[in-house]
């Protein structure tokens, strides 16, 4: 291999005031032209290790020991100054959430020209062009005038690709990517790797790429560092650690992916009939002619112990649908019924008892629940809302809840800051089966998590489904985790249900090109599929043409 | 942006509207007559009628609230009960100290204040900070006529450097208004200078955590910089809050700060006209006290939008 950029020797990073390490001895090198990806669950301390390689420690944690070598200084000793010279040049940073990562104060283009101004490296109607020429190889819309927009006016896919510009205008010599598309739905996350393959290939730079999702990392990476609670498990090259992995850790996070979204419970013999549904109901946002549908004419089925998946990318309308069921956007034409009687639109004028019979389980836990509550008050509000228990039945009824999410009884007292995003999702789930519902509509619930907690969050779901007879809407982006789990599936785009069946129909056979390019842009080990999702999704442009004209000639 | 800026103002109007009411209302409620007050107990019933009839108070409350309403308006804000002289000649002059020793301080105040406060987030955690946060703490907690009277004590009492009483009618020359105005100022300054400093540090380092603050240090931007630009431009929504409150507080609030110091300006004439029972001077005291709230907040609000580019673009 050509020349050495980046060396970590024995870095060692602990909390300033003391206390366990939360990274340990960690030891890799990236060489000119390499990409090593750190892969961990979170709370391994790779993001934490990749920040090192900028000389930043986050608030209240110290580097203890080792070193940080890029281009020949170490960034953990190297003073204020030196540490300026080389952030944005030498070394640049691509973060998780571009949308919390740009300032809303400013426009994007000056934020993304930010780092040639620091440098003084070039003037800034130079710096200017740079960032235009690369808006433009990145397929950023109208690249000429995209940049005079404030983040707000973009979307995540977009911001993340101004974040790439931002890391890339310099040129610098080392790129750290952290989690660059944990936060995108799958098609964007398609669009985006290509970006950053496209901004790689060709480049001198080295890269450290941060992530959780090793089929992701598979496409990228010529290294690939697993790290565990601070310390690395085994490291190699990428191909070696997909196909003959050392450790056992490492074999179960492979094991993981191959059993996702597999259900092994079973299922009811016979179908119940429908305990809620949707017939042919149009949402929108607006009033009269202005109005924009986010739903139209979409019609479904819930049966009891059943889950009906409805997938699509974000922007399809899904969560607009999950909403109109539950009451909180009345729906503009149709009808939602339930056990064959028309509910209200909005959840002011139903009953209490039809509100309590549907329950929404929210994509966020973090912000569904009270941080000042604990766990035990979480729940017992739903039971004396509904149930109006006394403390002594809520008491037990919320340790039944808890087990029942396989959580223990001491959560009780806990306050949501103190358990771990799995552990928060179960008690966001629990909180809905406070109120022993009838139809549960989960909304996006894992995708702030990792796949192996995601993965577990779902059979749990699954599960409950099948024993309890509930009736489920699975709002998802996440097509594997539903693949094996759901009895109906749902493709939404702008809208409108593209295609509906059996999860094996629809993924084995799909009829509708948009089907194909939402299951070919699911992260897959091997390598090439990057390709394949993009030439799926340039399919998909050509077909839209082809439906254009369909319409046309139909009207 | 134009509309918000329209429909913010209409707001401020519905609210002044409102206020006028109750302002109105409560003279109504006190007990007693005015025109027995100001005749005195011995009076005979004739004058009193007669004092009635001149102060329009035999007619229905409506109406005369309509009346004053309209006069608040057009200029004429009444006479007062006491010295019987129109309200539009007594009030200005009072205005005018009140917004001049209003100006002084903000102009002393507020940048020292925002200074303070971006020095103490860019040292955040540091000696110089928490030794300075001590003080602030101090000076906020402590009462004006506490500060006016040491004030006093120390630079008219032991060092007589400056007088101990600002009568601005009985001063002449702008360098005696000058002597005169330093005490009160400098008091006022170090009441709410410490406030703003305060708020200023906390929003400041509230968004230190922000990740496009850490976005900011990681491209290579010194500490100063992010502070200056990436920080400063997130907070002046609530800034403008803190400083207009500050300075509405500064117009109706410095009662204390006016009596010790003998300041002839608005709150002393309110004080006073309280104490004699001047309706009308207290109603037009209070709807300028108002209007200057409500105009100021209004003001900060569209500043901050003016700010945000999410609220500006989006209207």
């Amino acid at each position: 291999m050509s020349q050495e950029l980046l060396r970590v020797e024995r870095l060692t990073i602990g909390p300033r005031q003391g206390g366990p390490a939360i990274v340990q001895d960690v030891s890799f090198s990236a060489a000119q032209g390499e990409i090593v990806a750190l892969i961990g669950e979170s709370g391994s301390g790779k993001t934490t290790v990749s920040l090192a390689a900028l000389g930043h420690a986050r608030r209240g944690l110290a580097f203890r020991a080792g070193s940080v070598h890029v281009d020949g200084v170490d960034m953990t000793r190297a003073g204020r100054e030196d540490l300026r010279r080389m952030r944005g040049r030498i070394v640049s940073y691509v973060a998780q959430s571009a949308a919390a990562a740009f300032n809303p104060a400013f426009r994007l283009s000056a934020q993304v020209t930010e780092p040639a101004r620091l440098h003084q490296s070039r003037p800034r109607p130079a710096a200017l062009a740079a960032a235009v020429e690369l808006y433009r190889r990145f397929d950023l819309p109208e690249p000429e005038r995209i940049g005079e927009r404030y983040v707000h006016e973009v979307s995540g896919g977009q911001l993340q690709r101004f974040m790439l510009t931002m890391a890339m205008i310099e040129q610098p010599r080392l790129i750290v990517f952290d989690e660059p598309t944990s936060a995108l739905d799958p098609t964007t996350q398609v669009e985006v790797l290509a970006a950053i393959r496209a901004a790689m290939r060709g480049q001198r730079a080295a890269a450290i790429f941060v992530s959780h999702d090793l089929p992701v990392v598979a496409q990228l990476a010529d290294r690939i560092v697993v790290m565990r609670r601070g310390r690395v498990v085994e490291q190699g090259p990428a191909r070696t650690i997909l196909e003959t992995p050392s450790q056992d850790y490492t074999r179960s996070l492979l094991q993981a992916l191959r059993q996702r979204g597999k259900d092994s419970s079973p299922r009811a013999a016979a179908r119940f009939p429908p305990v809620l549904e949707a017939k042919n109901i149009s949402v929108g946002f607006g009033r009269g002619d202005a109005a924009v549908l986010a739903v139209d004419r979409v019609s479904m089925a819930v049966h009891p112990g059943e889950i009906v998946a409805v997938v699509g990318e974000s922007g399809s309308g899904k969560t607009t649908l999950a909403h109109s069921l539950v009451g909180l956007h009345a729906p503009l034409t149709g009808g939602i019924l339930l056990d064959g009687v028309a509910l209200p639109g909005r959840f002011q004028l139903r009953s209490r008892d039809e509100r309590r019979r549907i329950q929404m389980v929210f994509q966020s836990a973090d912000t569904a629940l009270n941080p000042s509550h604990t766990i035990g008050q979480i729940l017992g509000r739903v039971l004396k809302l509904y149930f109006n228990m006394d403390r002594q039945a809520r008491a037990a009824r919320v340790r039944e809840l808890l087990g029942l999410v396989h959580l223990r009884p001491e959560h009780a007292q806990s306050k949501p800051g103190q358990l771990s995003g799995g552990e928060k999702q179960r008690v966001n789930l629990a909180r809905a089966l406070a109120a022993s519902p009838d139809v549960l509509i989960c909304d996006e619930v894992t995708s702030a998590l990792d796949t192996v907690i995601a993965d577990g969050v779902m059979r749990l779901i699954a599960t409950l489904c099948r024993e309890r007879r509930l009736g489920i809407v699975m709002i998802c982006h996440d097509l594997t985790a539903v693949a094996g789990l759901a009895d109906e599936v749902k493709v939404m785009r702008r809208g409108v249900v593209v295609e509906e069946g059996r999860p094996d129909d629809v993924f084995c056979a799909p009829r509708h090109p948009y089907t194909r390019m939402l299951i070919s842009s699911i992260p897959q080990l091997r390598a090439g599929w990057l390709d394949e999702a993009l030439a799926a999704r340039h399919g998909l442009e050509a077909s839209k043409i082809s439906s254009l004209e369909l319409m046309d000639t139909s009207e | 942006m134009v509309r918000l800026v329209v429909t913010r103002l209409t707001g401020a109007v519905a609210v002044l509207l409102t206020v006028s009411l109750l302002v109105f209302a409560s003279g109504e409620a006190l007990p007693g007559d005015v025109a027995q007050l100001m005749l005195g107990e011995g009076a005979s019933q004739e004058a009193v009628a007669q004092l009635r009839q001149q102060l329009q108070l035999d007619r229905p409350a409506p109406e005369r609230y309509l009346g004053w309403l309209g006069g608040m308006v057009s200029g004429d804000w009444g006479v007062s009960y006491t010295t019987r002289r129109p309200i539009s000649e007594i009030l200005p002059p009072r205005l005018a100290n009140t917004a001049l020793l209003t100006v002084l301080t903000v102009l002393v105040a507020v940048p020292v204040a925002l200074g303070l406060g971006i020095l103490m987030a860019l040292f955040a955690g540091g000696r110089f900070e928490r030794s300075t946060s001590v003080v602030l703490l101090g000076l906020s907690a402590m009462p004006e006529f506490m500060l006016a009277t040491l004030a006093v004590l120390i630079f008219a009492v032991k060092l007589r450097w400056l007088p101990a009483i600002s009568n601005l009618s009985i001063t002449d020359g702008p360098l005696e208004a000058a002597r005169a105005l330093t005490l009160p100022v400098l008091t006022l300054s170090l009441a709410i200078a410490a406030q703003i400093a305060r708020m200023t540090r906390a929003t400041l380092v509230n968004l230190a955590d922000r990740p496009f603050i850490e976005m900011a240090h990681l491209k290579g931007a010194s500490r100063l910089r992010v502070i200056l630009v990436h920080s400063l431009a997130n907070a002046i929504g609530p800034l403008a809050n803190v400083v207009t409150l500050n300075i509405a507080f500064l117009i109706s609030g410095v009662v204390v700060v006016e009596t010790i110091f003998a300041v002839p300006g608005l709150a002393q004439l309110m004080i006073n006209s309280v104490s004699t029972r001047d309706m009308p001077v207290i109603e037009a005291c209070a709807m300028i006290f108002c209007c200057v709230y409500v105009l100021l907040l209004a003001a900060a609000d569209l500043l901050g939008t003016a700010f945000n580019p999410r609220l500006r673009r989006s209207r």
